[in-house]
C-alpha cells in the first residue's frame, strides 16, 4: 500500500489473513495451523465477551498497578535544553516491564481455553518473569526458553523466573539469544498441542499474535493519551519507544497512529554501528522475509538465511521485528531510527542521575534517541516516551561495560 | 506424466510400497552428501528427498537441525543444492526428487525464479514445512507454471473439517506426519497409524507417505503397511553424524554406512506385499 492509497483509519488492522500491507500472515508447520487457528477464534470470542474485559482490567488495576503514571522529566528537559520530555512509567507494572500487561491478557485466554501448561520465549527475561508470574497467580506450571547468552546476562531474571516456579530451559543453537529460544518454544508447542498454550511475548509470530499482543499493549498509548491531554491539553509533538520485536512500541503508537500531527519515532538497537555486522536494526538494514509466523522485516544473507543479531540490550537482540512495524514503516506512519550500544549505555546513566530512574537497556536505546531531538526542538514541543522497563535486571551487565566489578 | 507419478504407478503394478530417504544438501561435504545421493537408487530408495539447509528450521529436531548447520558451515547455498540435482539427474532420469526446506530461502532466491530453476535441475516436488494451505499462495502459481508437485503435510491435529482444505491443491503425493512433535523424536503407533490413514485415504486419491519418526526396518515395513510410502530422515542422519570425526568430517565409511542402513529399511518396506 502507497502512502496515497492510505485507508481512513490505521488503525483496522490486519485483514482476515491477518496481514498488515504485505506483511504478517501465518506461516506456521500444518501441525500447528489448527492451534493457532483455535487461538485466534478463542480471542475473537474473548474480545466479544465484556466479561473478559472487566476480568482483565481488575487484574491490571489491582494486581499490575495501571495506570502507569506520566511522568513529566523536568530535569531531564533543562539538561537537554529543548522540548518538554515527558515518561510513560511502564518500568512501574508489577515485574518491572511493560511485559506484564500482554501476559494479564494472554493468562486469562489460556483458562477461558481450559489449556493447563504454559510456555513462552525471553530474550532480556522480562517476558519469562512476567509469564512466570501470571503463571504462579493461576497456579499453572510454566516452561520458559531462554538463549544460554542472554541467560547469562540476565542471570537476575533467571532466578527470579525460578523463585516464582517456571522452568527455564536454556537454548544453545545459533546464537543462544531470543531467536533460538523462540524456535525452540514452537517446537515445544508442536510436540504439546493439547494442553499447552504458547504465550507469545511479542508483537510477532503467526496471526493472532502480532494483533493480539498489539490489543493487550495499547493500553500504553491509551492511557498515555488522555495523561498527556490531561496534564497540558494537547497531544504530544512526538512519541518515541525503542523497538526489538517492537511490543511496547506498538502500544504505545497504536492510539496514536490516527493523531496526523503526531509523529512516531521507533528506535531500533544499533549496537555496535548500522554499517558493522554487529546490530538488531532489522528495518534499516534488513529485507522482508518469512520467520517465526510472519513476513516481515528481517535480517538475512544473500541467500535467505537469518543473520545474527546483536545488541548490548538482550531485549532488542532478536533479527525480524513484528509485521505491523514493518507495515507502518513502509507505508511512512512511523519513522524508525536506531541507537548504538554506547548511546544506550550513555542515556542509561544520564537518566540514572538526571531522574533518579534506572532504566532497562531496552527504553535507554528510546532515550538515546530523545537525548539527540530534544535539544533541537523548541522549548514548548512535547517528547513521549516509553520508560518500558526498569533496569535492576541490567546492573550486572552494564557493570561490566564501564569495567566495574561488582 | 510426472516422475513421482509414473514412479507411483510403477510401484502399484509391482505391489509394493515406495520407500523415501532423506538427506541433507552437503551434510557434512558436497562430496560426501552426493556420492550418499547418487548411491540411494542402487541401496533401494524409490524417491528421494533433500532438505535444504536452512538456519531456523522450527518443525526439525535436533538432528535435522545438527545436520542443516553442517550444511551451510560446507558452504550449502539453494543455488548449490539445485546444482546437486541438475547432477544427479545426469546419472538417475527416473528417481523423483524432491526438495524440503522453508519458504525463507526461496522467497529471498524469487519464487518464480526457484520454481523455473528447480524444474531445469530435475527437481519434481517441492515440501515447504512452513507454508500451510492458508498461504499456499506465496508458492503455488510458480510451481504450477513449472509443473512441480507440492507436497502437502497433513498432521494429527489436522481434522476431517480441515482436510479438504490441505489437500486441496496437493499434488504428487501426500505427506502424512505421524506424530505431533518435530522430526526425529517420537514414533507413532501400528494403532494411530492404522486409524489415521484411512481417514486421509478417504479424502484424497494421492499417495500417502508417512514420515516423522520412522527409525527401524520392522517400524517402516509397519508404515508400509499402511501407507504408500515412507520416510526416513533422522536415523539416516543419525548414522551419519556418528560416523563423523570430532571436527565433523566425514569418515571413510560414512557413505557406506548410511546407504547399508537404506538398504536395510528398503528391503523392510518391499517385504510388505500390497
Amino acid at each position: 500500500m502507497s502512502p496515497t492509497e492510505r485507508p481512513n483509519t490505521l488503525r483496522s488492522g490486519p485483514d482476515g489473513r491477518g496481514r498488515f500491507g504485505g506483511f504478517g500472515g501465518r506461516f506456521v508447520a500444518e501441525t500447528l495451523m489448527p492451534l493457532v487457528l483455535s487461538v485466534e477464534a478463542a480471542y475473537e470470542a474473548a474480545k466479544r465477551d465484556p466479561g473478559f474485559q472487566l476480568e482483565l482490567d481488575r487484574y491490571l488495576r489491582d494486581y499490575v498497578g495501571r495506570p502507569s503514571p506520566l511522568w513529566f522529566a523536568e530535569r531531564l528537559t533543562k539538561q537537554l535544553g529543548g522540548a518538554k520530555v515527558y515518561f510513560k512509567r511502564d518500568e512501574l507494572n508489577h515485574t518491572g516491564s511493560h511485559k506484564i500487561n500482554n501476559c494479564m491478557g494472554q493468562i486469562l485466554l489460556a483458562n477461558r481455553m481450559g489449556k493447563t501448561r504454559i510456555i513462552a520465549e525471553t530474550g532480556a527475561g522480562q517476558h519469562g518473569v512476567a509469564t512466570a508470574t501470571v503463571c504462579a497467580l493461576f497456579g499453572l506450571p510454566c516452561t520458559v526458553y531462554m538463549g544460554t547468552t542472554d541467560v547469562e546476562r540476565q542471570a537476575p531474571n533467571v532466578f527470579r523466573m525460578k523463585l516464582l516456579g517456571a522452568e527455564v530451559v536454556p537454548v544453545s543453537s545459533g546464537a543462544g539469544t531470543l531467536k533460538d529460544a523462540m524456535n525452540d518454544a514452537m517446537r515445544d508447542w508442536v510436540a504439546n498441542v493439547d494442553d499447552t498454550y504458547y504465550l507469545i511475548g511479542t508483537v510477532a509470530g503467526p496471526h493472532p499474535y502480532p494483533a493480539m499482543v498489539r490489543d493487550f499493549q495499547s493500553i500504553i498509548g491509551t492511557e498515555a493519551r488522555a495523561q498527556m491531554l490531561a496534564a497540558e491539553g494537547r497531544l504530544p509533538t512526538i512519541a518515541v519507544a525503542a523497538i526489538g520485536g517492537g511490543s511496547n512500541a506498538m502500544g504505545l503508537f497504536h492510539p496514536f497512529l490516527d493523531d496526523p500531527d503526531v509523529r512516531l519515532m521507533g528506535v531500533e538497537a544499533a549496537g555496535r554501528g548500522l554499517d558493522t555486522n554487529q546490530h538488531a536494526a532489522s528495518l534499516s538494514r534488513g529485507r522482508p522475509g518469512v520467520l517465526h509466523g510472519n513476513r516481515t522485516y528481517l535480517l538475512q544473507d544473500d541467500d535467505g538465511q537469518i543473520t545474527e543479531a546483536h545488541s548490548i540490550s538482550a531485549g532488542l537482540d532478536y533479527p525480524g521485528i513484528g509485521p505491523e512495524h514493518s507495515w507502518l514503516h513502509e507505508i511512512g506512519r512511523v519513522e524508525y531510527t536506531a541507537a548504538t550500544d554506547q548511546e544506550a549505555l550513555d542515556a542509561f546513566q544520564l537518566c540514572c542521575r538526571a531522574e533518579g530512574i534506572i532504566p532497562a537497556l531496552e527504553p535507554a536505546h528510546a532515550l538515546a534517541h530523545v537525548t539527540k531531538i530534544a535539544p533541537t526542538m523548541p522549548k514548548d514541543d512535547i517528547v513521549l516516551m516509553n520508560m518500558c522497563g526498569r533496569g535492576d535486571k541490567d546492573i550486572f551487565a552494564v557493570a561490566e561495560h564501564l569495567g566495574v566489578k561488582l | 506424466m510426472s516422475r513421482i507419478a509414473a514412479r507411483f504407478s510403477k510401484l502399484k503394478t509391482e505391489g509394493r510400497g515406495a520407500f523415501i530417504p532423506f538427506l541433507e544438501a552437503y551434510d557434512p561435504d558436497l562430496a560426501t552428501s552426493t556420492a550418499i545421493l547418487h548411491g540411494m537408487p542402487g541401496a533401494g530408495a524409490d524417491l528421494i528427498e533433500i532438505g535444504m539447509p536452512f538456519t531456523d528450521p522450527m518443525a526439525d529436531g535436533p538432528t535435522i537441525q545438527t545436520a542443516g548447520l553442517r550444511g551451510l558451515k560446507a558452504g550449502a547455498t539453494l543455488p548449490k543444492t539445485l546444482t546437486m540435482v541438475s547432477d544427479f539427474r545426469t546419472h538417475d532420469a527416473d528417481t523423483p526428487v524432491i526438495l524440503m526446506g522453508y519458504l525463507n530461502p526461496i522467497l529471498s532466491y524469487g519464487a518464480d525464479k526457484f520454481c523455473a530453476d528447480a524444474a531445469k535441475a530435475g527437481v519434481d516436488g517441492l515440501i515447504v514445512v512452513d507454508l500451510p494451505s492458508e498461504e499456499a499462495d506465496w508458492l503455488a502459481g510458480a510451481a504450477a507454471a513449472n509443473a512441480l508437485d507440492i507436497i502437502r503435510l497433513v498432521a494429527p491435529t489436522t481434522d476431517d473439517a480441515r482436510l479438504p482444505q490441505v489437500l486441496n491443491g496437493s499434488s504428487g503425493f501426500v505427506y502424512y506426519v505421524s506424530i505431533a512433535g518435530i522430526t526425529g523424536t517420537r514414533t507413532a503407533t501400528a494403532e494411530h497409524l492404522a486409524a489415521a490413514i484411512p481417514r486421509v485415504r478417504r479424502a484424497t486419491d494421492l499417495p500417502i507417505a508417512i514420515g516423522f519418526g520412522i527409525r527401524t526396518p520392522a517400524q517402516a515395513a509397519e508404515a508400509a503397511r499402511a501407507a504408500d510410502a515412507v520416510v526416513v530422515a533422522s536415523a539416516l542422519i543419525d548414522t551419519l553424524a556418528a560416523s563423523l570425526d570430532p571436527e565433523g568430517r566425514a569418515a571413510a565409511n560414512s557413505v557406506q554406512l548410511v546407504l547399508d542402513q537404506v538398504r536395510g529399511l528398503a528391503e523392510a518396506v518391499r517385504s510388505v506385499a500390497k
